[in-house]
């Protein structure tokens, strides 16, 4: 274990395309990509932040197609590879297909944590293309590492050369995460990655933990960009890996700039935030996943409810990612709840 | 045709002994006043499925399609095979029905045949070998995009099904890709949309959640009140045969000159409204406890059109007589 280089595959301008409503312009996608490639990533994903095919109503539509996006990255990666995210249930095969094509050479494939064997199609597939294939298991804070690892098993054995712990509700403290990427490391075969939300506060802190019990691979965005309060922020990351003398391929100083030169200013310019407030706040906490939370707060301005109160119920009620639906169902609930209390009053 | 209709009734099989055979083989016993079921047909010798059908005094073989073909007065005498397995077992099974003349009502997403909803087109495919029912999403949404666009004008319909871990057997996992091309494909076909789009998420809580579905249509310029109406007419028309299926609140009308929707590659919404949908199905608690409303309207939707075939073809035959 020791001395081994450790994957970094980016996710800003994949889970980064939540914080942005999906309304990444394909010039700043390009120049980020082009600077985290000449920064050492390892790997850069590109796809809706629900994974491909996940332009819709329930998660948002994307300024431009997907593969405009894709091939517009493709185009200027001189040595990290491409990767994108599929969600079975959401996006199918044939969307790998279209995309396959334009130069990706690593696929994840992400369920619910219990759900691993709706992947197992899909991996196969990328797998017989010849493809770096990864399963990703969202929500991995609701089960104990024993499911989990019986759920990576699946992954694993329908051919994923890796298999993520992914902390979608950034729920867990380093702990958590330790004994699940030991659990992995002692019974998988296959590579092992985390990925973190900032929620808690705890991205950076857990992808160190995940570290240091075994995980091969994980992912940080630039400036933190992505669902909630945020992943764990590349820049962040590397500095803390290279004091604790954990090896990667990544160059601090360009990251550093790559976060304050262009990322920075692309958010500030499009008037997006990725912060700790009381509601990404309210997500690690409650343990609900971190993509609700631009919809929870347009739900809680359209019906007039405290987007707390939309988060706590979703979390109560254990609704998994993609549920996106839910949080209409949950608001009109509470608003009515609020409109007959009025009402008795 | 030699089949023999003694007790008034048509013969039928059920291939694939999972949730939605054998829920299917419930309510066909329960209620069919047309079909009576022959035999089920399995591939695992330990399947719920199989046991349960024994135990109801239904013939069983565990040697998948062949165990039926071997049984030459069973292969006569039946004339509907309600096909329960997954896409690409009915793909292969159904050039055997063909051959044989059966009626094939297929309830895997293979969509072979023209699709059927029954409140929307329920009579319409009777002179058809081979029928299918889309998915199970597709029969709980399409009827509420239809309910839209025989109204108005809808440029885009999505729907989200949220059904419970435990009421996704493993067909309907390895069919997760059918399940939304042919369901996104029925909402245009047979509910009107002129894009379609489908979504499934299997969400594992225990107890285990209700089957949910949201709709969502992009619709022209209209009377929101004729759109109201139009949808609890037809919920109406569901619950007839699917009593547990209801609307969670009164639909939502966001208009689009407030709320625009810009789709990439397709094109932007500026006027008429974003209606949104909020159903929940519960099911009868036949095979599976009652929030497997996602077998509910599936089987609810075969015997309907099953017992139509059946009418039609016992009608056929007392003409014949």
């Amino acid at each position: 274990m020791e001395g081994k280089k450790i994957i970094i595959n980016d996710v800003t301008l994949r889970d980064g395309m939540h914080a942005m409503s999906h309304q990444y312009e394909i010039e700043d996608m390009v120049e980020i990509a082009k600077a985290l490639d000449e920064a050492g990533v390892d790997i850069i994903e590109v796809s809706h932040g629900d994974g491909l095919a996940g332009n819709a109503i329930n998660y948002g539509f994307s300024k431009y197609p997907e593969t405009e996006y894709i091939s517009a990255v493709a185009g200027v990666l001189k040595n990290a590879k491409l990767d994108v995210l599929l969600l079975p249930g959401i996006g199918t095969i044939e969307d790998l297909e279209v995309v396959i094509d334009l130069g990706v050479k690593v696929v994840r494939i992400a369920t619910h944590c219990t759900e691993a064997d709706i992947a197992i199609q899909h991996i196969e597939y990328s797998k017989g293309k010849g493809l770096d294939v990864v399963g990703f298991l969202m929500m991995a804070h609701m089960i104990s590492p024993d499911e989990l690892v019986k759920q990576a098993k699946i992954m694993e054995s329908a051919g994923a050369d890796c298999v993520y712990v992914v902390d979608s509700a950034g729920a867990m403290l380093p702990q958590d995460v330790a004994d699940r990427i030991k659990a992995f490391k002692d019974n998988l075969n296959c590579q092992v990655g985390f990925h973190a939300h900032n929620n808690l506060s705890l991205g950076v802190a857990n992808s160190l933990a995940a570290v240091q019990s075994g995980a091969d691979r994980i992912d940080a965005s630039l400036c933190g960009l992505g669902a909630g309060a945020g992943n764990a922020p590349l820049e962040v990351l590397i500095a803390v890996f290279n004091k604790a003398g954990i090896k990667t391929s990544c160059d601090l100083y360009k990251l550093m700039d790559a976060a304050e030169d262009i990322v920075r200013p692309m958010m500030k310019r499009k008037g997006v935030e990725v912060v700790i407030d009381r509601d990404s706040l309210s997500l690690g906490y409650a343990g609900v996943y971190s993509s609700f939370l631009l919809h929870a707060k347009r739900a809680s301005q359209r019906f007039g409810v405290d987007t707390r109160d939309i988060l706590f119920e979703l979390g109560r009620r254990r609704m998994v990612g993609g549920q996106e639906d839910m949080i209409i169902d949950v608001a009109v609930e509470l608003a009515n709840g609020l409109k007959n209390e009025l009402e008795v009053k | 045709m030699s089949a023999e209709y003694k007790n008034g009734k048509v013969k039928c099989i059920i291939v694939g002994s999972g949730n939605i055979g054998t829920d299917l083989l419930i309510k066909i016993l329960r209620y069919s006043k047309n079909l009576e079921p022959v035999m089920m047909v399995g591939i695992d010798p330990n399947s719920d499925g199989l046991a349960r059908a024994k135990r109801l005094g239904i013939e069983t073989t565990y040697e998948g399609i062949d165990g039926f073909l071997k049984r030459k007065d069973l292969v006569d005498a039946v004339d509907i095979i309600f096909e329960a397995t997954s896409a690409k077992a009915h793909i292969q099974n159904a050039p055997i029905y063909k051959e044989l003349g059966k009626i094939a009502i297929d309830l895997t997403p293979a969509a072979l045949g023209p699709y059927v909803v029954p409140p929307v087109n329920l009579g319409e495919h009777l002179d058809k070998l081979n029928v299918n029912l889309i998915t199970c999403g597709g029969q709980a949404t399409i009827p509420m995009v239809y309910a839209v666009s025989r109204v108005v004008k809808v440029h885009y319909a999505e729907i989200v099904s949220s059904v419970a871990s435990k009421s996704a057997g493993p067909g309907t996992r390895q069919n997760i890709d059918e399940f939304t091309q042919t369901t996104a494909k029925g909402l245009e076909v047979i509910g009107g949309a002129r894009k379609g789009k489908a979504i499934i998420i299997l969400n594992p809580a225990e107890p285990p959640i209700i089957m949910r579905n949201t709709v969502y249509t992009i619709t022209d310029e209209c009377d929101s009140e004729d759109i109201r109406e139009s949808i609890y007419q037809m919920v109406d028309e569901v619950k007839k045969y699917v009593p547990g299926y209801n609307l969670k609140s009164e639909p939502i009308f966001d208009p689009l000159d407030k709320y625009p929707i810009r789709i990439p590659g397709y094109g932007e919404f500026k006027r008429g409204y974003k209606v949104t949908i909020l159903l929940e199905i519960e099911g009868a608690g036949h095979y599976l406890p009652k929030y497997a409303g996602n077998l509910d309207i599936m089987t609810s939707a075969a015997l309907r059109v099953g017992e139509l075939f059946a009418e039609k073809i016992l009608r056929e035959k007392s003409v014949v007589q």
